[in-house]
């Protein structure tokens, strides 16, 4: 059915982004080998002189020609980056120069052995980085790589050959490549080419056919390698077929989880379990479960965690950690969520009785697996396992506990020694119980094993006939010896993992609250910056550690300006180090395979959309604790999403004013459509009637038409002055040109202007004889005695009383306008100062601006106002301006 | 001697040339028309009119330049029609020697009382009564003998408040800036002393007006200056 063909829409949509990246990157070509010899670096030399000659600007980035006479004919013609010297131990290593090659920006770059270790001081750790970052900025590479540097195939290779391999790659940068060309030699050849000194010089050559090159190596090497591209050239084919819609039957995707352990032998499973999800074309999870006495185990073996987990993460898998004391449960539970078909666990070396007594995590999880599949791979034979044994911290010989123990047996010795007589043996035992009972309880496992031998010692050597020696008659009393001894083991070990079960919830509690606390305090900051510098204060204080966060300065760009410490704890240098990790949302920097030489740990503050920031950590100890690692990884993802949440409050905020603003400028458009709309319809009106029929119309109705233009055109002109006025104070523009002024004479003026509007309202100014001049801009404060005026004519019917009176008053002058008329409506008090509102009391008309640009002028003098009603009824409107000061002194005569 | 009085409008625009000419018509003033600075100097030049309505935004140039232009060699009457709230601009076109200002918009009425009380005061200057009586409401100034008299009862002013008085009459029916009373009053050294201005102008008001918050001949603009009108 044509239903079926259609591919799915997720698919296509990741293909599409995949497409798009690929538009972007560099193309990856990668020219692969059995073994050294085969001649990759002279075809990856012949396809780059094709290249040239094809017009393409191929540069060498760094190509080791072992001094092979025909691949140096090879690089003729092409130029070549000038490599970078790097001191180290006193000799100077020349190594490719990446910085170089990303300013050059070639359309080809050839850099050979991707799998070589960059000397210290070099960016990245190894090569291959150095090319990832090349690809990603656009440049086409080529490279070179031996099978026996691919980390999953690396154990097999060590297992074959009995070399083991140091520098390696992972699995995703040949799957990541573009274009993989295998050079295959049939292992004769190969010899021969050896023999005829053609890859090494002839007495290495003599050295190297005996070891690495053995026949057997080189014929399980060309397996590896020819088997590692059949695999890449059948997953190219599924992925042409998905691609193309041609369907075939295939499972659905199965999903496996690795539980690992803090065994060394944890990399050999994971690459193991990643073998086998490529062949079972199915996801894999690497699980670790941390249980209570994990905290309690030496750094290395928990960092040798971490970097299973990393050694994971690079060769593709999704990894979590999972916590809880019982595994299986923790492992099982997980998987179900999951919907994990298959889990993978390395099979325990310990012996069987270790087995009987601790029941092993196989059993428990084949016990209660139900419907999973159950994988157990076998551990290198021999190998020496971590016994996972919690070990005291730090711990020197407890030598009090020794000693108390020895005195809490000392104590039982006196009292069976004073009882010897009465009790019988048996009866005597539990003193040595007691103090068995006691140490194991108080004290580590070690001292409860000496209490437990010690107690037994005396008891046989005091209680037990012959008394005083060791010898034992009665062969009975060894059962008493065994229950001792189990009773003491058994209860120190309870102890001892409850003891640990403590801590560890203690640590756990202490990261869980550092990481509670960080949330809650950077939950109330509302500015990214303040997020930043609150997170910068907190993971100091909790990791004890230099902390600084730097943001961007200018839009994708870090800069050690813009940070959250007073002091720069990093030398300036390593701002292209943080710009890195910005741009890659990648950690480096100290303890780090990227940029180890720098002061400090660089980690990207990945929010939930974009990187938001790095912070740089300078931690006591070099790496820190896995712990801390967590930890910090944590608080850096906390932080970048505090820092997210800040911007997008300050985004939400800025529209929310816009959209305020937008109601202001809509409440205008209304008021000022309406207002100017209604005297401009009354004038048209007029006018026009006047104009078309002023032959029919009585002399009388004339008048009345022309009086009505007048009055609307003169409503007209207050409307738009006040709209003037208020946008003119709204916008800023008007200063306050303050000077002292006798009060009468700014009402005086007011009260000419308003006269006829006032008509016959009776208005009594009520000013004390004494009052002093008060500091005000005379032309604004006329306009606020207008406004007011104006407004107790519009709310009065005609015939009303208007009272003016001012005093001066504690906090300045206040100043009060009363009327006769009906008041205001009742909540109106507050509401009259408001732009556009317009009192309810009744139906007049006006913008509502006329107390709003009071309002504005006393607020621009310092002053305040309030409207009340009074209680004989009528508005009051009280106004209280600042007296700013005495007024100068006029000399008399002056 | 013209028997009627000739006043050229500088006015841009079209409407309000319009109700002008309707009015100065119907008014029996002699007019003209000038649309732009340039022509309004020119005319001026040519015509020699009794009074000058002069807007300040004119296209090619500001009306102040006509202004200054204009007071170089002439003193006819100047009234500026200006937007309300730009009391710098008339402070500016007073100070220039402009006579008075209107406040577009406004209305006829006003504007014909300020051209009445503009050619008057011409009329005067020009025949010379200094030393006669000047009498506005119930205040009467002897100017010859220097005594006021509010309701027929002398009042007692100090020296200071008669020159006040003295330049306000001098001025009448104009409005007068505040720079320009106190370099009359108090000399040009005391220009910026519009304190003293305020005082003696309150001063001055108690003793002469019956409401000093409700005065009918001492005016104030507020942010321009004074006036002294004779009757409304």
């Amino acid at each position: 059915m044509m239903e079926q063909d259609r591919p799915n829409p997720d698919e296509l949509l990741e293909r599409a982004t995949q497409h798009a990246q690929k538009e972007q990157r560099g193309h990856l070509k990668i020219f692969f080998g059995a073994s050294p010899g085969v001649g990759k670096t002279f075809a990856m030399l012949e396809a780059a002189q094709i290249q040239k000659r094809a017009g393409i600007d191929v540069v060498v980035g760094l190509v080791e020609t072992h001094r092979r006479a025909e691949t140096e004919a090879l690089l003729d013609g092409l130029p070549a980056l000038a490599r970078r010297p790097v001191a180290h131990r006193g000799v100077t290593v020349q190594e490719f120069d990446l910085d170089a090659a990303l300013t050059r920006r070639p359309e080809l770059l050839l850099v050979d052995e991707l799998a070589h270790t960059n000397a210290p001081g070099s960016r990245h750790r190894q090569r291959w980085q150095d090319v990832l970052e090349l690809i990603d900025a656009g440049i086409n590479v080529y490279t070179t790589v031996n099978v026996q540097h691919l980390d999953s195939l690396n154990d097999v290779v060590a297992q074959v050959t009995g070399v083991t391999v140091r520098e390696t790659i992972p699995d995703s940068v040949l799957d990541q490549a573009d274009e993989i060309s295998l050079i295959d030699l049939p292992v004769e050849e190969l010899r021969q080419r050896l023999e005829a000194g053609k890859v090494y010089l002839p007495d290495q050559a003599q050295r190297a056919m005996t070891g690495f090159f053995r026949p057997g190596n080189l014929i399980a090497l060309r397996e590896m390698a020819l088997r590692r591209t059949a695999d890449r050239v059948d997953a190219q084919m599924r992925s042409y077929r998905r691609e193309h819609s041609i369907h075939a039957t295939w499972p659905v995707t199965e999903r496996l989880i690795v539980c690992i352990g803090p065994s060394p032998f944890s990399a050999k499973l994971i690459r193991a379990a990643k073998r086998m999800a490529e062949r079972l074309q199915a996801e894999w999870i690497v699980a670790f479960v941390e249980t209570s006495q994990f905290s309690t185990m030496p750094p290395e073996v928990r960092s040798r965690v971490l970097s299973s987990l990393r050694l994971a993460e690079q060769l593709g898998a999704e990894t979590v950690t999972l916590s809880g004391d019982r595994i299986a449960d923790s492992l099982l539970r997980y998987a179900r969520t999951r919907n994990v078909s298959k889990i993978i666990i390395g099979k325990h070396a310990g012996s069987r009785w270790s087995r009987l007594v601790r029941n092993s995590l196989l059993d428990d999880l084949i016990a209660d697996s139900g419907d999973i599949e159950v994988c157990a791979i076998s551990g290198e034979p021999g190998a020496p396992l971590a016994t996972a044994q919690p070990i005291a911290p730090a711990a020197p010989v407890p030598w009090l506990a020794y000693t108390q123990a020895a005195l809490a047996v000392g104590a039982s010795i006196l009292a069976s020694l004073a009882f010897r007589d009465s009790l019988n043996p048996t009866n005597l035992l539990m003193f040595y119980l007691l103090a068995v009972v006691v140490v194991a309880m108080r004290s580590s496992q070690s001292v409860a094993l000496f209490a437990t031998i010690f107690s037994v010692a005396a008891f046989d050597f005091f209680c037990v006939p012959p008394y005083f020696t060791l010898a034992v008659d009665d062969w009975q009393y060894l059962v008493t010896f065994g229950v001792i001894v189990t009773v003491g083991a058994i209860i120190s070990g309870l102890t001892g993992r409850t003891r640990n079960q403590a801590a560890y919830a203690v640590d756990r509690e202490a990261r869980t609250q550092a990481l509670y606390r960080l949330t809650k305090e950077m939950a109330g900051e509302t500015r990214a910056f303040d997020a930043a510098r609150r997170a910068t204060a907190i993971s100091s204080e909790i990791f004890d550690a230099k902390v600084v966060v730097f943001l961007e300065d200018e839009p994708g760009k870090i800069s050690f300006r813009r940070r959250t410490t007073d002091f720069l704890p990093v030398p300036q240098t390593e701002e292209g180090t943080a710009q890195w990790v910005f741009d890659h949302g990648q950690k480096a920097g100290r303890g780090m395979d990227t940029l180890p030489g720098a002061t400090a740990l660089y980690l990207p503050l990945k929010g939930a959309e974009s990187v938001v920031g790095v912070m740089a950590v300078i931690l006591p100890t070099i790496t820190g604790t896995p712990e801390q690692q967590h930890l910090l990884d944590n608080f850096a993802s906390q932080t970048a999403l505090a820092i997210e949440r800040a911007r997008a409050t300050a985004t939400a905020r800025e529209a929310q004013l816009q959209v305020a603003t937008e109601q202001v400028r809509s409440g205008l458009l209304s008021a000022v459509s309406h207002d100017l709309r209604t005297p401009l319809a009354s004038i048209t009106g007029a006018a026009t009637t006047l104009l078309s029929q002023r032959e029919n119309l009585s002399a009388e109705t004339q008048n009345e038409l022309l009086e009505s233009i007048a009055q609307e055109a003169e409503r007209l002109s207050r409307l738009v002055n006040n709209l003037l006025e208020m946008t003119r104070l709204e916008s800023g523009a008007v200063s306050v040109n303050r000077d002292w002024h006798p009060l009468e004479e700014i009402v005086g003026a007011a009260l000419r202007r308003v006269a006829t509007q006032l008509g016959d309202r009776r208005v009594v100014i009520d000013l004390p004889a004494h009052l002093p001049p008060v500091s005000v801009d005379d032309v604004l404060i006329e306009q606020l005695f207008l406004n007011l005026f104006e407004n107790a004519a519009k709310y009065t019917p005609p015939g009303s009383l208007i009272q003016l009176r001012a005093r001066p008053d504690r906090a300045g002058l206040l100043i009060e306008l009363s009327d006769s008329g009906p008041g205001f409506a009742p909540g109106d008090e507050k509401l009259v100062w408001e732009k556009f509102y317009r009192g309810t009391s009744t139906g007049t008309r006006g913008a509502g601006l006329g107390l709003a640009i009071c309002r504005s002028i006393v607020v621009a003098h310092g002053g305040t106002v309030e409207a009340a009603n009074q209680p004989t009824g009528g508005a009051l409107i009280r106004i209280w301006l600042p007296l700013g000061g005495n007024p100068p002194k006029v000399p008399p005569g002056a | 001697m013209r028997n009627t009085p000739e006043i050229l409008i500088v006015e841009d625009d079209e409407q309000i040339r319009r109700f002008l000419r309707a009015t100065l018509a119907a008014e029996r003033y002699r007019f003209h028309e000038a649309l732009t600075a340039a022509e309004a100097i020119a005319q001026t030049a040519a015509r020699q009119p009794d009074l000058i309505v002069l807007d300040l935004g004119l296209p090619d140039a500001d009306g102040l330049e006509v202004i200054r232009q204009v007071r170089q060699t002439s003193q006819t009457p100047i009234i500026v029609l200006s937007a309300r709230g730009r009391e710098k601009d008339k402070i500016e076109a007073l100070d220039l020697g402009a006579d008075d200002f209107v406040s577009k918009p406004f209305a006829v009425g006003e504007l014909l009382a300020r051209i009445r009380a503009a050619l008057r005061r011409a009329a005067t200057i020009s025949t010379d009564q200094e030393g006669s009586i000047f009498q506005v409401g119930n205040i009467k100034v002897d100017l010859a003998k220097r005594v006021v008299t509010v309701a027929n009862e002398e009042v007692h002013l100090t020296p200071i408040e008669y020159r006040l008085l003295q330049t306000l009459i001098r001025h009448v029916g104009k409005v007068i800036t505040q720079r320009q009373l106190l370099v009359e009053v108090w000399g040009p050294q005391h220009s910026e002393q519009a304190q003293y201005l305020r005082v003696y102008m309150a001063q001055l008001r108690r003793k002469l007006e019956a409401d000093a918050a409700r005065p009918r001949h001492l005016l104030t603009e507020p942010g321009v200056g004074y006036r002294l009108v004779e009757l409304d």
